[in-house]
């Protein structure tokens, strides 16, 4: 059988919560990070605190949560860190994916794009999910981008649902079906 | 000694948190009670949860001192005053008030009340300051406190946002000797 | 000037009111096995709860409204009998961003169409404006939901998105609606009619 968490660039492993929560804590200084990541206000996260914040997610709801680190191929490098909450495991089995890649200078080199690569065969091969939804914002493009190259497609936007530095933007909903993706990936 | 908690119209005593509990359901209803005396969005806690509130309050009485208000005509509850004192070493106080019940607006109930809790405040707790706030569409509070001996002191430009509209808050403050000139009380 | 007189909470036949944690979780136990009602208010599985159920998810409201502050829950009331028909909600409100997500809905087949969801919705998105300020709200309608989805036209929300086949009930895949209103198209609205 195929090493399904393994990609062109990077790969998916385990994630260690102390780790990506030491991470965080550096990675967080980067406004530019915080704001394409999270629609909340950016604020500074001790290690702890997101130690915490890992910590209670995994004990509330094990099962749906898969939680992932993104390391680099060659070097085994943290870069980053996905994952997929099932939102409806009993009917239509969709779910939202979420990623983030720490370090700036790791930005546009395709690793995001291959991580959710590996993480859309996993909902739809191993998981079995039936549909894969995510957010992001207006201003991000080069997420945007990528993930129009995966094959989301484009469902709608909330109007105006973030304000920053004084202006209004939008928050775009991507998805891809289990048909979709085997289409473009299978077909 | 003069009965500290006896006025002309009113009286302040003491209140079972299940009296209290259902006498603030009542008046939570009266949206224009809760925009006179409210900074906060109105809204509507249920008797059990205004309860339990008011108990977790109580918790703490060494920095507040707080009272039901009761007609001395018809022992009626109409509502509620304190003073939350917000440095000792300064002597620096907050006083709130509210009439909840409407048929007492206008009636002199809610400045008999106040002119007893400013004496308990100078007499029992020998404070050096009183301060309060109001918004500035209170036109009836502002008469009152001005009554009792309260002087403007300030004006917070568009503290406050209901229906689109921006209203300014004011302060006011009386000070121990001004209220014990007034009292005919001065050393 | 600033209106303060309005009541925010009355409306013409009904009005909004407290959770009553005596009598209500009897009333909502049984909406919870209208599997009809169930699937038109909730996303997750249709899920019959007893009293004591419903007692504990009213503690958890009022304690979420209380500590996280990002909840404001309303029961409806027949105005006449301040009697339990339905229930109001505006949920995840983001304040750095001036969102929230609403939902309601009328309990009992037998008090639907009376009008009651719009003077909910009417008193709901004056909250949401008027009390709480925010720039917008979503709601999130299951595509079978009909009466929601004209509900929401009716009172001039746009549909934003439409996630495909994002729900599975009775063997069949539906899309999951979402509707958003601006506080400015609302308020225009309000001075268009007054």
């Amino acid at each position: 059988m195929k090493d399904i968490f393994k990609g062109e660039l990077v790969r998916l492993s385990a994630f260690d919560h102390e780790e990506l929560a030491k991470a965080y804590a550096a990675w967080t200084r980067d406004s530019e990070l915080t704001r394409l990541f999270d629609g909340g206000a950016s604020v500074l996260h001790s290690a702890k605190a997101g130690t915490d914040f890992f910590e209670k997610m995994i004990k509330e709801d094990p099962s749906a949560n898969h939680f992932f680190s993104i390391r680099k191929l060659d070097d085994n490098r943290l870069l980053g860190d996905i994952n997929l909450n099932v939102i409806n495991d009993w009917g239509s089995r969709d779910s939202f994916v979420g990623l983030g890649i720490g370090d700036r200078n790791d930005w546009g080199k395709g690793y995001g794009t291959d991580a959710m690569k590996i993480i859309l065969r996993f909902a739809f091969t191993e998981l079995n999910l039936h549909r894969v939804t995510l957010t992001v914002f207006e201003y991000n493009p080069r997420a945007i981008r990528s993930y129009e190259k995966t094959g989301f497609r484009h469902e709608g936007r909330l109007r105006g649902a973030l304000l920053r530095d004084g202006k209004r933007w939008d928050m775009l909903y991507m998805g891809i079906l289990a048909e979709d993706w085997k289409d473009i990936y299978h077909g | 000694m003069k009965d500290l908690y006896r006025g002309s119209l009113v009286r302040l005593c003491d209140e079972s948190p299940e009296m209290l509990a259902k006498a603030f359901a009542k008046w939570n209803q009266d949206t224009e009670q809760h925009r006179l005396a409210d900074d906060d969005p109105a809204q509507l806690w249920s008797e059990k949860k205004i309860k339990e509130q008011i108990e977790k309050r109580a918790e703490n009485t060494s920095q507040s001192f707080r009272f039901s208000i009761r007609t001395l005509e018809d022992d009626k509850l109409i509502g509620g005053v304190g003073l939350w004192v917000a440095s000792w070493t300064h002597s620096e106080t907050w006083l709130g008030i509210s009439i909840g019940d409407r048929d007492y607006w206008g009636r002199g109930y809610g400045t008999d009340a106040m002119r007893l809790i400013v004496q308990y405040g100078f007499i029992e707790l020998n404070l050096r300051r009183i301060s309060l706030g109001l918004h500035a569409y209170n036109e009836r509070a502002r008469k009152s406190y001005e009554k009792v001996g309260f002087k403007f002191e300030g004006r917070m430009r568009g503290e406050g946002l209901r229906d689109g509209i921006r209203f300014d808050s004011l302060w006011m403050g009386i000070l121990r000797e001004e209220w014990l000139a007034q009292q005919g009380m001065l050393p | 000037m600033l209106d303060i007189q309005t009541q925010l909470f009355e409306a013409q036949d009904i009005r909004f009111g407290p959770i009553d944690h005596e009598t209500h979780p009897e009333i909502e136990s049984k909406w919870t096995h209208d599997a009809e009602f169930m699937r038109l208010l909730e996303l997750k599985p249709a899920r019959p709860l007893s009293p004591a159920m419903v007692k504990k998810q009213y503690e958890a409201i009022e304690k979420e409204m209380d500590e996280e502050k990002n909840l404001f829950y309303f029961t409806i009331r027949a105005r006449e009998d301040d009697r339990l028909i339905g229930k109001a909600m505006i949920e995840w409100v983001s304040w750095t961003n001036g969102n929230g997500f609403i939902r309601l809905g009328i309990g009992a087949p037998e008090d639907r169409r009376k009008g009651y969801g719009s003077q909910a919705l009417t008193m709901l998105l004056r909250y949401a404006f008027g009390e709480l300020n925010l720039y917008r709200v979503t709601a999130v309608v299951p595509a079978y939901n009909e009466g929601a989805l004209r509900l929401f036209q009716k009172f001039g929300f746009m549909e934003e998105i439409r996630r495909r086949k994002a729900l599975n009930r009775d063997g069949e895949f539906w899309d999951l609606v979402s509707f958003g209103l601006l506080n400015a198209e609302w308020r225009e609205q309000q001075n268009g009619r007054g």
